[in-house]
């Protein structure tokens, strides 16, 4: 990957009164990559893809997105970004049309009602225009929000395990269409999921996180060779359950 | 600051309300009952008390204007907390929306809301009891615009209570124009009041529009003065709850309160 950095975090830390949840992040994520962010439970994953979406505020440290610090152009680099994640749920309230409608003029949508329908067809919602999300199965609710990341073509989409909950056929679908999008715009993709098959199918590259802290970073197809172990979930298991041993390994 | 940004929290409400029977009625059954209750009330004051007194400006008028703050308020208030009941926080602030775009949406909406509310009122109140609101001369600006600008202020207020503490500090929400009405000399004069609570009035702007108001009906003129105090009163409370609701959101940012809304915090 040698695309323009898209994403720049550096010594990211987030401190929660004697919690520290984030700890001297940095890492980049280029033009065109899809980066994973993995870890356990309570790892951090979250709480950095709050602080890049400016929700939550970092206790020191920096993000660029596209070359904008956050922290002084938040609106106008968030037009430019957009996310999924399984607890961000669109309005059950409102129909799938109107979610995006809203959604689209938030984000500043060109041609907004066009973009629209071409999203309904993409994610097989044209069924559901009128229906209101909440009615929604789980499977096309996540097919609402991925329409709704999509919509104001990031630069930078950030997806909080975008396929959990989903059937396998439906899981693959919809890492597909993300896969064909990062390929087709050079979008910047972080991807946090617990399924490693996915992620080793999908990432380019993966940051595996503990305690706040990145302690591994590497190809995913490589990384457990390279650590000796015989794939990625073993790995993920050996960090979620001994991560002193890959620190002092990484030493 | 984004005009389309400010639309669009303004039309994802509209959206509910043209939708929704409930939400819409709601706008509308409390004026029609508040206005034909005391209507009815009124006349049959006028028949008992055989005093040549009018009871219909007086508490007819009070009620409407009165309806017209809790209208204001409460248009502020439920289009938030049609927001945290379908928690859209984390998609509205991981937007590109500024929180003075998220207010500006809902004190459009209230505007909207509260409107409707009132001429719904003046109307049924003219039509069915013969009490034209509008006979209050070009003094009826001043009165609605403290009003307007107080309720936008308690709305806002309790916008940024329920932000800080939670869902369940809704509690507060709903009576809190009850609690304020005692004070506020809706249905009487504010000089009846123990001295104590004379001191609480004065603190209320919309005492001064309720002085007003009787004033302008007995003798047709009101106190300049008054008014003035009562602007002030209203646009100072208005910068405070502005102020209260942002400070509110800055805290959310550093505790992660946004990501975690229904998680109640103290």
């Amino acid at each position: 990957m040698d695309g323009e950095p898209i994403l720049q975090i550096a010594d990211l830390i987030k401190e929660y009164q004697r919690l520290r949840a984030v700890d001297h992040v940095s890492f980049t994520v280029k033009a065109g990559e899809i980066a994973g962010l993995l870890g356990p439970n309570g790892a951090g994953k979250t709480t950095i893809i709050s602080m890049i979406l400016g929700v939550l505020e970092p206790t020191s440290g920096t993000i660029i997105i596209s070359g904008k610090d956050i922290a002084q152009s938040r609106a106008a680099v968030m037009s430019k970004t957009n996310f999924a994640a399984v607890y961000a749920q669109a309005p059950g309230n409102l129909t799938v049309w109107q979610n995006l409608y809203i959604f689209g003029l938030l984000y500043g949508v060109a041609d907004l009602k066009n973009k629209i329908q071409s999203s309904l067809e993409e994610f097989s919602l044209v069924p559901f225009s009128n229906v209101r999300a909440g009615v929604l199965s789980s499977g096309e609710q996540t097919r609402l929000h991925r329409a709704k990341a999509l919509l104001n073509k990031p630069k930078l989409l950030l997806l909080d395990e975008p396929t959990a909950s989903l059937d396998p056929s439906t899981a693959h679908n919809i890492r597909e269409k993300i896969q064909l999008y990062g390929r087709s715009t050079s979008a910047a993709i972080l991807w946090t999921s617990h399924n490693m098959y996915e992620v080793e199918a999908v990432c380019d590259r993966v940051l595996f996180l503990s305690h706040g802290k990145i302690l591994l970073e590497g190809d995913p197809r490589r990384l457990p060779a390279e650590h000796g172990k015989r794939n990625l979930e073993e790995l993920f298991i050996a960090i979620a359950r001994e991560p002193l041993s890959l620190e002092l390994d990484g030493d | 600051m984004k005009v389309r940004r400010i639309y669009a929290v303004c039309l994802r409400h509209f959206f509910l309300l043209r939708d929704s029977p409930q939400r819409f009625g709601i706008l509308f059954v409390h004026p029609i009952l508040d206005v034909v209750l005391w209507g009815f009330i009124t006349r049959y004051l006028d028949a008992v008390a055989h005093s040549g007194f009018t009871f219909v400006p007086i508490l007819l008028g009070a009620i409407v204007l009165w309806d017209f703050l809790v209208r204001v308020q409460q248009g502020v208030m439920l289009a938030f907390l049609e927001d945290v009941w379908s928690r859209n926080f984390l998609n509205y602030f991981g937007s590109p929306l500024t929180i003075t775009e998220y207010i500006a949406g809902l004190v459009v909406m209230s505007i909207l809301t509260s409107t409707s509310g009132f001429l719904l009122m003046a109307i049924l109140a003219g039509t069915l009891f013969g009490y034209r609101i509008f006979t209050l001369g070009i003094l009826l600006m001043p009165f609605l615009a403290i009003l307007f600008t107080f309720g936008l202020s308690i709305g806002i207020f309790i916008a940024g209570f329920v932000f800080r503490f939670g869902p369940a500090a809704e509690w507060l929400a709903w009576p809190i124009a009850f609690f304020l009405s005692p004070f506020a000399g809706v249905f009487y004069p504010i000089s009846i009041l123990p001295t104590p609570f004379q001191i609480v009035a004065k603190l209320i702007p919309a005492s001064y529009v309720f002085e007003g108001m009787r004033n302008v009906l007995s003798t047709r003129q009101t106190s300049i003065s008054l008014l003035l105090i009562g602007t002030t009163l209203a646009c100072l409370y208005l910068i405070l709850a502005y102020l209260f609701f942002v400070r509110t959101y800055r805290v959310a940012l550093k505790s992660g309160l946004i990501t975690r809304f229904s998680a109640e915090q103290v």
